[in-house]
C-alpha cells in the first residue's frame, strides 16, 4: 500500500506569534517552529500501517527551508520518503489555494491509496484541509479518526469531534485526518534518526507540480488581507484581596455589570 | 436583493443557536435563505425560529441520505444553490463538521473562503479574531461568492420578521465512491447546560481546583449562572475534567459576556481561548497570576471560600 502523510511545520504555541507588516502573512520567522504535534500522530499510524502489513510511507510537506526539520524527525520516526514542495512562489496561499498545490503533489507520488493528515494545524486551524483535498482529488474524507482501520480495499474510522461520535467508512483511495486520540507517537530511536539521514528527499518546484505562478500564493489566492491589527491590550481592572467577603465583592460587581 | 444563503446548524432538528446569528448577519449582505439539510420532517420544526429571525426563503434539502454521509449531503446541496442563486456570502457555522463542509464547497465552487468570521459588514469585508484573539484581521473573498465560517457568540442575534417561504430542492444521489458514509451517530447531548462555545456565562476551572472530585465547586457556581463549564489545559492533563470541556489553544475558544476563572494562572494557551470574552472575573491564590492582568474584576483568595459564596449571592439575586 501506497501512504502519504502530510505534515506541517508550525509556530510553537507557546511562544509569541505575530503576523508579517510587508505582506499580513503569518511571520515564520519570529517564533520557534516544531512539527506540529497532531502529524507525528498521523506519521504513527502510517507506521502502524506498514509494521502490519506491507506499505510505503511518503511524507509530504510544503514550507520553506527550514521545514526539513519537520521532514527529518518523520523520516526518523520511520517514514521511507519525503516530498518537500519548496518554492517562494506558494508563501501566502489561502487555504483553497494551499489544497490544490497538496493535491497535485500527492499526483506526484504515484498511485496512491490512503493519505493522512492531521484534524487540525495549530496555525492556520481551517481544520478542513482533509475534506478539501478530498474534494479535488475526488477521494472519501474521513475525518477526525480516534482509531484507523484499512483492509479489503475500505478505510474504517471512528470519528470524534465535539460534536459527537460516530463510525464512518469508504472506498480507498480515500483521505484521512486523525485526531489527538488516535495514538501516542514514537520517539525516533537513534538507529532512526541516522537512517533518516540517508532516506530520498525529493524537493519540488510549483512546475515540478504542473502550476504556474500566478495560480499559487498571494496572487493566486481567492482571499485577500486587507489589514490587521494587534488587539489592543486588555488591561487589568480591579484586584481585591479576599478578606472574607470575596465572593459577595464578586457579585457586586456582576449586579454593577447588570450581569446578575 | 441577493439572496445569502444560511446553512442551518441543527442536531436531528433542534436548532443551535448559531443559525440565528448567521441569518443576522446574512441580512447585512443581501437577502438571508436558510438551507436545511436533514432526514424528512426536520424543515417543519425548525421553519417557525428561522422565519422569525429573518430568513425570506427557507430551502428544504430532506433525504434520508443526510444524516448517513459525512458532510457531502451539505455540500452538495449548497453547491447546487450556489450555481443556482449566485449568493454573495454562504454562511455556515465554524463547528469541526460546518468547517468541513465550509471548505468543501470553497473548493468545489472555486470560491475565496473567509474561516472563523467574528464580524462582516455590507461589504463583505470579514473580520476575523486569530492567535486566540491576539490579532484581528480583515480580509475579503475576490470571488463572486464568498465561503463563510462563523464564529458561534459574535455578535447579538436581532428578531426580524421574514417570510420563510419554503420551497424544497432536489437532492442530488450520492456518490458512493466519493463518499464517506456514517453510522452510529452519537451527538454529544450537553446535559442541562448549555454548549460551551455557545454558553453568554463560562465558569471555568484550572489547577487550583485540585482534584475531579472539587470540580464540583465549578459546577454548582456555573448551574446557578445558567452557564457552561470550562477546563484549563492544566485541569484536563491533570484528569480533573473531561477533555471536550478545554478552553484554550488547544481546546476550544469561547467568548461569552462573562468568563469567570477559578484556579486558573492564565498561561498564554489558556487566555488563546478565552481573552475576547467580555467581562472576566477571576480569581487566583497567586497575586501574581497573569490572569488578573486581563481580568475586569480578580480576587486574591481561596476558590473553596469565595465560589460557594458567590453561589450563594447568585441565589439570593435570582429567587
Amino acid at each position: 500500500m501506497n501512504i502519504v502523510v502530510l505534515i506541517k511545520q508550525v509556530p510553537d504555541t507557546w511562544s509569541e506569534r505575530t503576523l508579517s507588516d510587508s505582506d499580513k502573512t503569518l511571520d515564520r520567522a519570529s517564533s520557534d517552529a516544531v512539527l506540529d504535534e497532531i502529524n507525528e500522530r498521523a506519521v504513527e499510524e502510517a507506521l502502524k500501517i506498514k509494521e502490519a502489513g506491507d506499505a510505503e510511507v511518503t511524507v509530504l510537506t510544503v514550507g520553506p527551508d527550514r521545514a526539513t526539520d519537520a521532514i527529518r524527525k518523520a523520516l526518523s520516526m520511520g517514514a521511507d520518503k519525503a516530498v518537500h514542495v519548496n518554492d517562494e512562489a506558494i508563501h501566502g496561499s489561502d487555504a483553497v489555494t494551499t489544497a490544490k498545490v497538496l493535491a497535485k503533489a500527492v499526483g506526484t507520488v504515484g498511485d496512491v491509496d490512503l493519505v493522512l493528515a492531521g484534524n487540525e494545524a495549530t496555525d492556520g486551524r481551517s481544520g478542513a484541509m482533509a475534506g478539501m483535498l478530498g474534494e479535488i482529488l475526488g477521494w472519501p474524507s474521513l475525518t477526525h479518526a480516534n482509531s484507523l482501520t484499512v483492509e479489503n480495499g475500505t478505510a474504517s474510522v471512528k470519528r470524534e469531534t465535539d460534536e459527537g461520535t460516530c463510525d464512518v467508512t469508504a472506498s480507498l483511495p480515500a483521505v484521512v485526518s486523525v485526531g489527538e486520540k488516535i495514538n501516542e507517537p514514537r520517539y525516533p530511536s537513534f538507529k532512526g534518526i541516522m537512517a533518516a539521514k540517508k532516506k530520498p528527499v525529493s524537493a519540488l518546484g510549483i512546475s515540478d507540480l504542473g502550476l504556474e505562478a500566478g495560480e499559487v500564493g498571494l496572487a493566486g489566492s481567492l482571499v485577500q488581507v486587507d489589514s490587521f491589527a494587534p488587539r489592543p491590550p486588555k488591561s487589568g481592572g480591579q484586584k481585591v484581596e479576599d478578606e472574607g467577603d470575596g465572593g459577595q465583592k464578586i457579585a457586586e460587581f456582576l449586579v454593577g455589570q447588570k450581569l446578575i | 436583493m441577493a439572496e445569502v444563503l444560511v446553512l442551518v446548524d441543527h442536531v436531528d432538528g433542534e436548532i443551535k443557536k448559531n443559525t440565528y446569528e448567521m441569518l443576522t448577519a446574512a441580512r447585512r449582505l443581501g437577502e438571508p435563505a436558510a438551507v436545511v439539510v436533514g432526514t424528512p420532517g426536520t424543515a417543519a420544526k425548525l421553519a417557525e425560529g428561522l422565519a422569525a429571525h429573518g430568513a425570506e426563503k427557507v430551502y428544504v434539502a430532506e433525504s434520508d441520505d443526510a444524516v448517513n454521509y459525512l458532510s457531502t449531503p451539505q455540500v452538495d446541496a449548497l453547491a447546487a444553490l450556489v450555481e443556482r442563486v449566485s449568493p454573495p456570502a454562504v454562511l455556515i457555522a465554524a463547528g469541526a463538521d460546518g468547517r468541513e463542509v465550509a471548505g468543501r464547497l470553497a473548493v468545489r465552487t472555486n470560491s475565496g473562503w473567509l474561516n472563523d468570521l467574528v464580524e462582516v459588514d455590507g461589504q463583505r469585508e470579514g473580520t476575523h479574531s486569530i492567535f486566540g484573539g491576539a490579532f484581528t484581521v480583515q480580509s475579503r473573498a475576490t470571488t463572486d461568492t464568498a465561503v463563510i465560517s462563523w464564529r458561534s457568540g459574535s455578535i447579538e442575534i436581532e428578531e426580524n420578521a421574514g417570510a420563510g417561504t419554503q420551497e424544497n430542492v432536489e437532492v442530488p444521489a450520492i456518490d458512493e465512491a466519493k463518499s464517506a458514509k456514517v453510522s452510529n451517530r452519537a451527538p454529544i447531548v450537553g446535559g442541562d447546560r448549555p454548549e460551551l462555545t455557545e454558553a453568554n456565562v463560562v465558569v471555568a476551572g484550572g489547577r487550583g481546583v485540585g482534584s475531579a472530585d472539587n470540580f464540583n465547586v465549578v459546577e454548582t457556581l456555573a448551574d446557578s449562572l445558567h452557564a457552561a463549564v470550562g477546563a484549563s489545559r492544566a485541569a484536563v492533563d491533570s484528569g480533573y475534567y473531561p477533555n471536550q470541556f478545554q478552553v484554550g489553544q488547544t481546546g476550544k475558544t469561547v467568548s461569552p459576556q462573562l468568563y469567570i476563572a477559578l484556579g486558573i494562572s492564565g498561561a498564554i494557551q489558556h487566555r488563546a481561548g478565552m481573552q475576547t470574552s467580555k467581562t472576566i472575573v477571576a480569581v487566583n491564590k497567586d497575586p501574581e497570576a497573569p490572569i488578573f492582568e486581563i481580568a475586569d474584576f480578580g480576587v486574591v483568595g481561596d476558590l473553596f471560600s469565595i465560589s460557594p459564596q458567590l453561589t450563594e449571592e447568585v441565589g439570593k439575586r435570582s429567587s
